[in-house]
């Protein structure tokens, strides 16, 4: 059997998108829509580093996915601060009781 | 032999992934969600990117891990009631999510079979040496500079973010 | 001189976060005027000396990666202004977290600067991430239930967005092995018009992720509920200048500059910016509160500017640059008379404002200027903009747009007759038998937008004189 690891890897990534986008679009719960944008996060940084070992530039891409967690971890602690808050008002995580702004 | 470790390390991190998202207890799914992030570090580290590797490991597979089981546990649990009958209908939402996975594999594995796209845009691997430590840290610093200055400043505004959304509030 | 944009910034938010008592929390207003006021004078100045030495003092690493031009001195220009105009209305609110927010838009003014300076394109996602995080919690800073479901509706779309941006950077750094504009400029022309499936798909994504950022019909659902929960001087920011960087300048930028008018980019963006003008305006006729019909009307605007981006020539692109300046002078007039009304009454719900006109005078006739400039009537800068803007894309070959976008602005008056009726003219309605006027720092923001919109619209022809005389606008019609 060939291995053929750019398909591989190209396919995991396929994946891991699919997987998060759906996720994204069906739950109901605050916080698993964070896990959502993590899943494609994770993605995302699977195919800058792919694409930076296949190309012999694997430091360039290091550099870029370095950045990238870094920004990527501010973003979820904003994230579950306003979830947070939220649930502070709403007293549960249910996406259907946002409906405040309407129009 | 490196093709199949990275292989079955693939397979675990679609597999754990799928699993955080189809799981309904929100504590598990941040655990596996770990876990897929420690196996997306592995790959890292097999691919030769070893700072990103260590980076992604400790802070997705850790810190991340924390600032979300800090969140779930600030939030309230549904009473019993309310998760059966929120689980019963989270199935008939999720079903579908496996059979997706498996047809957009299937697409994809017979597209490269019948060679009705080129999947060359991401070429072979042509160079398998990886540069030592000393080369690596230099591109981090000399040539992406403005990224460092931009990390700093991304990480100030999240202490700021930190002081004004988690400080003791009365509930209005 | 470049560095100096995002130096100084960091520099004051540093100095004024040290751990010395409260000496320097007072001081937080002073430093944030004076680095809006800087960032003003260096971008009107840049061609001196002095700048040059003073950065060469220190030679820091990154500045090879930044670079500006006419464009950028424009966009930094008024990035300073409005942030200006944002700390005087928030020095005159009665909320207690003032501190907070002046670091907050140091910050975010450094990510803005970002933006429009660098000249790589990770460095972009970068600096977008920073202005996105802190637009995030400037939006949730009164904590109320209405500013956290604007903010995170804005969360969610932007991360969407951002992975969207990053797909396509890691497209395109397979296909270019370098991430900076030139090299991606210079690959894209020697591909000459046959673009392989994965440069196509970068394409695509990119342009889809800094429409969500830009609030472009179809993606525009965060942008009312994020104007309009967020506190009066964050909308001003918002509505006047962050949105407008994060996506406007970043989309002219790439269409207009980089991928130098590639067709099926110029006419997906033409498509959306047509939808823009025509669902911003109707959406806005229906609407109940002030901040809201204000939110509307600018996607509506946004939508000539991208309109006259797809379009392609040099006089449209000259057209989208002014517009830029002019909304966001009008739409920041607009917001801070939204904010005297609701501090002076505490209410921004139209049905139940009416007859403000005789109390509060300088906010009346200062929103008839910015209306009279939004709907393009002359002798306001507006109607300059709207007029270069419709002439060019008729030039230029569209003509079915050129018609959509002209009588676009006949749904504009409707909208905006309704608010100034509902709102100023009429009756005096109950309970606002007190009113006064605004304090006195909003009133001198109200009055200085709107003499920068009467005196840029009175010298309008001369101002397009000096920059073709220099060439800094390539005209086409002379």
């Amino acid at each position: 059997m060939i291995i053929d690891l750019n398909f591989i890897i190209f396919a995991s990534i396929i994946l891991l998108m699919v997987t998060g986008l759906y996720c994204l679009l069906v739950t109901k719960n605050l916080l698993r829509i964070l896990i959502a944008l993590e899943v494609m996060t994770k993605s995302v940084t699977l195919f800058l580093i792919s694409s930076g070992y296949f190309s012999g530039n694997a430091v360039l891409t290091q550099a870029l996915v370095i950045t990238l967690i870094i920004i990527e971890v501010v973003v979820i602690v904003v994230a579950c601060g306003i979830v947070i808050g939220v649930c502070v008002h709403n007293k549960n995580l249910d996406i259907k009781n946002m409906r405040k702004l309407k129009g | 032999m490196k093709e199949i470790l990275i292989l079955i390390l693939l397979f675990g991190l679609v597999g754990s992934a799928l699993l955080s998202v189809l799981i309904r207890n929100l504590l598990k799914a941040a655990i596996t969600l770990a876990a897929a992030s420690a196996l997306l570090a592995a790959v890292m580290f097999l691919l030769g990117t070893w700072i990103a590797a260590v980076i992604e490991l400790s802070v997705c597979a850790g810190m991340i891990t924390v600032v979300f089981i800090s969140a779930i546990s600030l939030t309230k649990p549904l009473t019993d009631e309310e998760i059966l009958i929120e689980a019963r209908e989270r199935r008939g939402r999720y079903i579908f999510l496996p059979f997706i996975l498996i047809a957009v594999l299937a697409l994809l594995i017979i597209l490269k079979a019948s060679n009705l796209m080129n999947f060359d845009f991401i070429e072979s691997a042509n160079s398998t040496s990886v540069p030592d430590f000393t080369t690596q840290t230099s591109v981090i610093w000399n040539n992406r500079a403005l990224d460092i200055l931009g990390q700093v400043i991304v990480l100030l505004s999240g202490v700021f973010g930190v002081v004004v959304l988690f400080k003791e509030r009365t509930a209005k | 001189m470049q560095a100096l944009f995002i130096l100084v910034p960091l520099v004051l938010v540093v100095l004024l976060n040290l751990p010395f008592k409260q000496a320097y929390r007072k001081t937080a207003f002073y430093a944030a005027v004076f680095t809006a006021v800087f960032q003003m004078v260096l971008s009107l100045t840049s061609g001196f000396l002095l700048w040059k030495n003073i950065t060469d003092l220190f030679s820091f690493n990154f500045i090879a990666n930044l670079g500006v031009d006419f464009f950028s001195l424009v966009v930094l220009f008024t990035i300073g202004l409005i942030s200006l105009i944002s700390i005087a209305v928030c020095r005159s609110s009665y909320d207690k977290d003032k501190f907070n927010f002046f670091n907050l838009i140091l910050i975010v003014m450094m990510g803005m600067n970002g933006v429009v300076l660098t000249r790589d394109i990770f460095s972009l996602y970068v600096f977008l991430e920073i202005t996105a995080v802190t637009s995030f919690i400037l939006i949730a800073m009164d904590k109320g239930i209405e500013a956290f479901e604007g903010a995170f509706k804005y969360l969610v779309l932007s991360a969407l967005a951002t992975i969207f941006i990053l797909s396509a950077i890691a497209f395109t750094f397979n296909a270019v092995h370098s991430l900076s504009y030139t090299d991606i400029s210079s690959y894209l022309k020697g591909l000459g018009g046959h673009f392989p499936p994965q440069i196509i798909a970068a394409l695509v994504l990119f342009i889809t992720g800094l429409s969500i950022k830009a609030g472009v019909v179809p993606f525009h659902g965060w942008l009312p509920d994020a104007y309009m929960s967020s506190p009066s001087a964050v909308s001003i920011l918002l509505a006047g200048i962050v949105t407008k960087v994060a996506g406007v300048y970043t989309i002219m930028r790439f269409a207009g500059d980089i991928m130098n008018n590639i067709t099926i980019v110029s006419n997906i963006l033409m498509a959306f910016g047509a939808l823009s003008i025509v669902i911003g305006a109707l959406a806005a006729i229906g609407q109940k509160d002030f901040k809201r019909i204000l939110a509307y009307s600018s996607i509506s605007q946004i939508g000539y500017i991208i309109l006259a981006t797809g379009a392609g020539t040099p006089l449209a692109f000259a057209g989208a640059l002014l517009h830029f300046f002019n909304h966001a002078t009008f739409k920041s007039l607009l917001f801070v008379n939204s904010a005297a009304v609701e501090y002076s009454t505490g209410t921004r719900d139209i049905d139940k404002l009416g007859g403000l006109a005789g109390k509060m005078p300088v906010t009346g006739v200062t929103s008839i200027i910015g209306f009279l400039s939004t709907m393009g009537m002359p002798p306001m800068a507006g109607f300059w903009s709207k007029l270069i803007i419709i002439i060019a894309v008729w030039t230029s070959g569209n003509y079915t747009y050129s018609v959509i976008a002209l009588l676009a602005s006949i749904l504009t008056l409707a909208y905006f007759l309704i608010l100034q009726r509902k709102v100023f003219f009429g009756k005096l309605a109950e309970g606002l038998r007190n009113v006064k006027e605004a304090g006195a720092l909003m009133s001198f923001s109200a009055i200085l937008l709107a003499l920068i919109t009467v005196a840029a619209g009175l010298a309008f022809p001369f101002i397009i004189y000096y920059l073709q005389a220099h060439g800094l606008l390539k005209l086409v019609i002379s």
